[in-house]
């Protein structure tokens, strides 16, 4: 397959293949990763900015990793201390951008639809590493990679997705991904944290609301938990963390109404004893560290297939 | 040119159309339109007379600034500017502006438009006091609450976004206060810019019961639903065509109340078809780039819409939704109702129903450039607008040489 994606904004328009593409060349990445010395050339002399407007670890350093495995030069603008934080406009940070001249901008931001703004305005390659409510493809991507090595094929296969499925980008970005791969997804956790429109009868395609979680776990293929972010409850939106946790927590006795080994996942960082049990997160299921490794092999494909090599020598 | 004579060419004649919702932003916002620029781009859409919006800064809410905005629309020599004032001191929703003396200085209905009154006791008051004289109040009925943070219609599309949504409700709720309390104080009441199917049908059955209320529906309402934030251009009468996607997230499909679902839509036009609808009002809320070229979630509410109405409406009539003589009533007889005004024999306008032009931020005249129709191709253009028997824009003759706006 040929790869023609420009940007990566959100995966909700991929098809199987370019998916699948994805995830192949995931696969080759994750033996570059482990070589004795984890360092290939296919981005040599590119440029990559990481422009995180919102705070983040995880997935900056994975990046940035992901970058450096690959030789590209890494460039930071995170919002502490930035100019993003004394009020620049975006539109104003773009003409930077632009004027630096990076081959790749990821960016991470906390408004939906920000990534298409700046992809609008610049002439590099745009990766979406999060933007608001709305999309995290690469969270996406690395979830069903997890998922297939855990599980193969996933056509047929039903996962459970539970917890603010209105507020996670996490939870929509894995619903684009593994149901064009054939999977079936329960979404699971709270009506005040669900889209209404997706309780009342217009729920994506390849996905159904189970707000019970006990029966959306029953013979399940795996289960997604989602941050619960604390202010939650504040917004009236929960009547504590304890009901939460007591009705849509993943405990032991939950996780084994699933099929036997069905794996556990969690984009992190995990809240342990609110939307999961230490002894799950940390479980014989639990795929949690798999997930971060997995995370950086397909960063790195993306960046590959965005910019590597073979354009280089086309140049 | 006389009527007769351009009838005779093929053109649409009409008396001259009237707008009760338009946002000149003058004073305080200058940037983003002037009252002259809003009065030009009014003619360019047909509008002899516009009524201008209170919201600007400082808010119309003394006899002094009525005064101001008419010498000012007088000396542009544009459509005819009507003032709003505010219903509120301030636009702050505490304490009633002095309605009576801002009648008497020539505001011809009061609004906080931009905002609902939030206070349903100083709303009644409103009401009552405005009772007295039969001051026209017209509200912008929103559930403040419940629309809170929402940037769009609440539904799949703003589900799949991940935006917050102003769910229906928002509008709905606030629509049957504001017939509650239309009933109770007797008053004459306006809603403007009704966009959901359930308050359509709580005015239709308010207006059966004896009530005193009317309403206006906005021509983006009437042809543009929700999926236009997601990157479609369809019109609601047309199929949904996957190809062609605009890039979601555009703000400029981004206003308040929000483009909502198809559904809602059509219960809009049957609004109109059944009288339920008085008026088509533009809302035209021009904006500045600096308010409108950010995340969508940080931009200004709005659309500029005086001059891409005509082609939006003619399109829905073409699909058979409603009948040339429904829309045109709601243009000219309809909002001179609500006004309670006589229209003027001799403010009258030309259309060119068949003629194809392309939405360009230069072929607008208004300063607000914020539409979601940029690179749309519409059918059907103002060629000819006469205020109080002077020719004040003439543009695209066929066989004639375009003399534009002067």
């Amino acid at each position: 397959m040929r790869w023609s994606r420009r940007h990566v904004l959100d995966t909700d328009d991929w098809s199987k293949e370019e998916i699948e593409a994805v995830l192949d060349t995931t696969a080759a990445m994750v033996e570059v990763l482990s070589r004795p010395v984890r360092r290939a050339p296919p981005l040599r002399g590119r440029t990559v900015v990481l422009f995180f407007a919102e705070s983040s670890t995880r997935t900056r350093v994975s990046f940035e990793l992901a970058a450096r495995t690959l030789s590209a030069d890494v460039v930071n603008i995170s919002a502490s201390g930035s100019s993003v934080e004394k009020g620049e406009s975006l539109y104003d940070t773009v003409r930077t951008l632009q004027a630096l001249g990076g081959d790749v901008v990821v960016m991470r931001h906390s408004s939906s639809g920000a990534p298409y703004f700046v992809s609008e305005r610049t002439d590099a390659a745009v990766i979406n590493a999060g933007d608001g409510w709305h999309a995290h493809p690469t969270q996406g991507l690395l979830d069903a990679y997890t998922l297939r090595g855990a599980l193969g094929d996933l056509a047929k296969k039903r996962i459970v997705i539970v917890g603010d499925v209105t507020h996670s980008r996490v939870a929509r970005s894995d619903i684009n991904t593994l149901v064009p791969l054939g999977a079936t997804i329960t979404l699971s956790g709270p009506p005040t944290l669900m889209p209404i429109a997706w309780r009342c009868g217009q729920a994506p395609a390849g996905t159904a609301y189970e707000p019970d979680l006990d029966r959306a776990l029953e013979g399940a293929d795996g289960v997604i938990a989602l941050r619960l972010q604390k202010e939650r409850q504040e917004g009236g939106l929960l009547p504590s963390l304890r009901e939460y946790t007591r009705v849509w927590g993943l405990t032991e006795a939950r996780v084994s109404r699933m099929r036997p080994g069905a794996p556990v996942m969690h984009p992190g960082p995990m809240n342990e004893g609110v939307e999961i049990d230490a002894a799950v997160a940390h479980g014989a299921r639990s795929l949690v560290e798999r997930q971060v490794t997995n995370g950086v092999a397909v960063r790195m494909a993306l960046l590959y297939l965005l910019v590597g090599t073979p354009t280089l020598e086309a140049s | 040119m006389r009527r007769a004579e351009l009838e005779e060419r093929g053109y649409v004649v009409t008396p001259g159309f009237i707008d009760l919702h338009a946002h000149l932003r003058e004073p305080g916002f200058e940037d983003s339109e002037t009252i002259a620029s809003g009065a030009r781009a009014a003619l360019r859409g047909g509008f002899t007379t516009i009524c201008a919006m209170p919201n600007t800064e400082p808010a119309i809410d003394s006899p002094g600034l009525i005064a101001e905005i008419i010498a000012r629309a007088n000396a542009a020599k544009g459509a005819r500017v009507l003032p709003i004032a505010t219903i509120t001191r301030g636009r702050a929703g505490r304490e009633l502006s002095d309605l009576n003396e801002l009648s008497g200085a020539g505001a011809v209905a009061f609004s906080d438009d931009g905002s609902p009154v939030d206070d349903a006791r100083l709303f009644r008051h409103a009401l009552e006091y405005a009772r007295t004289r039969d001051l026209l109040v017209i509200e912008h009925a929103q559930d403040t609450t419940l629309s809170g943070k929402g940037v769009m219609h609440e539904g799949a599309v703003s589900a799949r976004l991940g935006l917050p949504g102003v769910p229906s409700a928002a509008e709905e709720a606030a629509v049957s206060r504001d017939i509650a309390i239309a009933d109770m104080t007797g008053a004459r009441l306006h809603l403007t810019h009704v966009s959901t199917r359930g308050a359509i049908a709580s005015i239709r059955e308010a207006k059966a019961r004896g009530i005193r209320v009317t309403c206006d529906v906005t021509p983006h309402h009437l042809a543009m639903t929700d999926g236009w934030v997601g990157g479609s251009r369809e019109f609601a009468w047309e199929p949904p065509a996957p190809s062609g996607r605009a890039v979601p997230y555009d703000s400029s499909t981004k206003v308040n109340p929000p483009l909502r679902s198809l559904s809602d839509v059509r219960a809009l036009w049957d609004g109109l078809v059944d009288g339920t609808v008085d008026a088509i009002a533009t809302d035209h809320a021009p904006h500045s780039s600096v308010k409108k070229d950010v995340e969508f979630d940080q931009a200004a509410f709005g659309i500029s819409g005086l001059e891409t109405a005509i082609p939006l409406l003619l399109g829905g009539i073409v699909a058979g939704w409603a009948g040339r003589d429904a829309v045109i009533r709601a243009l000219t007889a309809g909002p001179a109702r609500v006004l309670g005004i006589r229209p003027h024999d001799d403010d009258w306008v030309a259309i060119d129903p068949d003629d194809e032009w392309t939405v360009t931020a230069e072929s607008l005249v208004s300063m607000g450039k914020n539409t979601p129709l940029l690179g749309k191709t519409l059918r059907g253009r103002v060629v000819y607008a006469v205020v109080g028997g002077e020719v004040r824009y003439e543009g695209g003759l066929r066989g004639a040489t375009t003399v534009g706006s002067r």
